[in-house]
């Protein structure tokens, strides 16, 4: 059961890089949370066959890898993990579109091939921002910052919830899945029958769980509501942190950085 | 199938989103509204639950392959579908912040695919329509794998259609169809099995656990023909739409998205959501001057270089369109017959 455990030793990992105390860590997370919505979506916004305007974007999770002081090995292994998917449907680009766009001396590029390595560049440019933005500023703090933003108390409370009782479950599964290891040699007891014994108990051990939690909620004065401590002020530097990356961002979609430094070293060589 | 965030545009991912918070507030309210403050703690440690259980794998005999709990399914049945919708949209947003499964720009297309088709879908219409009010033993099994089966052809569905309409992806969508329905298919029936084996092994243990107590409205009992006719509804009226905005402008592709997602599929009892959609979409809207006017722009801009607009797309949509209704059809069929013998 290594992989169950290594999973929620995983889990366990980003918290604590979440509890650094870099630049980045201190802003509001809500400051955080924007910035990381307007750089994926204008990432997205690029046309598929433009690959080279999407490379300037890079600019920014380095920036915060870098400032954040955050592992790079440790994020690339999560990335390699929702890779395939991506491989899946972009791998089939180059098949379909072989149109050629590009001429790099007698040597010709498809279409497709563009369209693929544009889909692969924005894949880690997307995932590093979720991934940067979860290890710079720690679960709760987003769950508060998105209730701050608008989504309803329930759901962030349930965020939380879920998120506390991850730890606690992912602990009992992997004792269930031990313990029968133990009872039973390598291939068997691996069958749907005792498959869903197992997930079975689980779920009652779960109710009774959540039964002792309401228990414990209602004798520490409970009253159906759910109230979330925010301790973030939105000041100067948040309000200077989103409008400059934005800023930025903005500079990037409209002028093609890439196409103009290669115009300028152009001109330098000629 | 988790969608990602590197494969749609945010014309796409932003109606998603408006269309799942939408969703999300008008089951928080409806929770909120009907159910005691049990459901809370129970629906958190659910959630979890749902982490804990997809790392057990089961093993699929004569295949080398594994199968493990999909969510959607067993968690309408044990809580009702709409504190289910709840859970799995915050169990699809703790998987797109720490494991980057889907992404941040695609959580809204993630949470309706595997949240809103399981718990508004195949749970009421086809769970609840096999089950009934009294389940047997073989119904319980039948009506998990048909719903199991339907609620992830939607799915796949849903994310073939995404895909297409962002144009970031290539694939055309007879083509990308023909892959992913019957990988879905595959993956529905190995889903149905083991939701099946679970709820009996509840419904052993704890039957309580499985009255329909606090269940509200949705479970009404809906006839079968009720049920394909809505299905061949929404079948012709998805393809005909979503093929002629295929060709027109982004606005109406967004419209066209909202209406066949987030209207023509919630089926009749819920006349309140559809004239309160925009005000409520207005109340709950995450960054509502931020993003997404932005997004808008951005839109407008990314749409008018849309490759893929020419006539033959309303012409690959409507073909589409007739694939998954004859197939849907098929299941339809395989349904009845079955459900006839169940009664017998």
């Amino acid at each position: 059961m290594a992989a169950l455990e290594s999973a929620f030793l995983n889990l366990g990992h980003i918290e604590t890089l979440a509890r650094k105390q870099s630049k980045i860590h201190q802003l509001d997370p809500r400051a955080k949370l924007l910035t990381t919505l307007i750089f994926i979506i204008t990432v997205m916004s690029f046309n598929r066959y433009d690959l080279s305007g999407v490379i300037p974007f890079f600019l920014y999770p380095v920036m915060i890898l870098i400032i954040g002081d955050l592992p790079l090995i440790y994020l690339v292994k999560r990335f390699v993990i929702v890779l395939p998917f991506i491989l899946f449907i972009g791998i089939l680009n180059p098949i379909i579109d072989q149109n050629i766009i590009m001429k790099i001396g007698s040597f010709s590029i498809s279409g497709g091939w563009v369209s693929f390595f544009s889909i692969l560049i924005r894949a880690v440019l997307t995932v590093f921002a979720a991934l940067t933005l979860i290890a710079t500023t720690g679960f709760h703090e987003i769950c508060i910052a998105m209730e701050k933003i608008g989504i309803p108390n329930l759901f962030a409370a349930q965020l939380l919830f879920v998120y506390r009782y991850l730890f606690v479950l992912i602990d009992e599964a992997s004792r269930m899945v031990r313990a029968k290891s133990l009872r039973s040699f390598s291939r068997k007891g691996n069958g749907l029958k005792e498959w869903s014994s197992i997930i079975g108990h689980l779920i009652l051990r779960t109710v009774d769980r959540a039964r002792r939690i309401h228990l414990a909620m209602l004798s520490r004065g409970f009253d159906g509501e759910i109230r979330l401590a925010h301790k973030y002020v939105f000041q100067l530097k948040d309000i200077l942190y989103v409008l400059g990356w934005t800023s930025l961002f903005m500079l990037m979609r409209i002028f093609n950085f890439s196409i103009l430094t290669g115009n300028i070293l152009q001109k330098l060589m000629p | 199938m988790h969608m990602a965030d590197a494969l749609i545009s945010p014309a796409v991912g932003g109606t998603m989103w408006a269309a799942s918070a939408t969703l999300i507030g008008y089951n928080a309210k409806k929770v909120q509204k009907n159910l005691d403050d049990r459901t809370a703690p129970l629906m958190g440690v659910l959630g979890a639950f749902i982490f804990a259980a997809q790392m057990i794998n089961f093993s699929i005999p004569g295949t080398g392959s594994s199968g493990h709990l999909g969510g959607g399914m067993i968690l309408a049945i044990l809580l009702g579908p709409h504190a289910a919708f709840l859970t799995m949209a915050s169990v699809l947003t703790i998987q797109a912040l720490f494991f980057a499964d889907g992404g941040l720009l695609a959580l809204g297309c993630n949470i309706f695919n595997l949240g809103f088709f399981p718990c508004f879908i195949a749970y009421p219409f086809i769970y609840k329509t096999i089950a009934g009010n009294s389940p047997t033993k073989m119904r319980i099994t039948i009506g998990s794998i048909f719903a199991a089966i339907i609620g992830l052809q939607f799915g796949s569905v849903a994310v073939v259609l995404q895909t297409v309409f962002s144009g970031i992806s290539e694939l055309p969508f007879v083509k990308f169809l023909f892959i992913m329905q019957p990988i879905h298919l595959a993956i529905g029936i190995v889903e149905g099995f083991a939701t099946a084996a679970v709820i009996l092994f509840v419904k052993n243990a704890r039957p309580e656990l499985l009255e329909p107590d606090s269940h509200v409205a949705l479970q009404k009992k809906v006839s079968i023909k009720t049920v394909l006719a809505g299905i061949i509804g929404i079948t012709i009226l998805t393809a005909a739409v979503f093929s002629w905005f295929a060709s027109t402008n982004p606005d109406g592709l967004e419209w066209s998205m909202f209406h066949t997602s987030g209207m023509e599929e919630l089926e009749t009892p819920k006349k309140d959501l559809y004239s309160s959609l925009s005000s409520i979409q207005e109340k709950t809207a995450i960054l509502p001057d931020y993003g997404f006017k932005k997004e808008d722009s951005e839109a407008t801009e990314s749409v008018e270089t849309w490759p893929g607009v020419d006539s033959g797309t309303s012409l690959s949509g409507l073909l589409g369109g007739l694939i998954i209704f004859l197939f849907i059809m098929g299941i339809g069929l395989g349904l009845k017959k079955k459900k006839k013998k169940a009664a017998s």
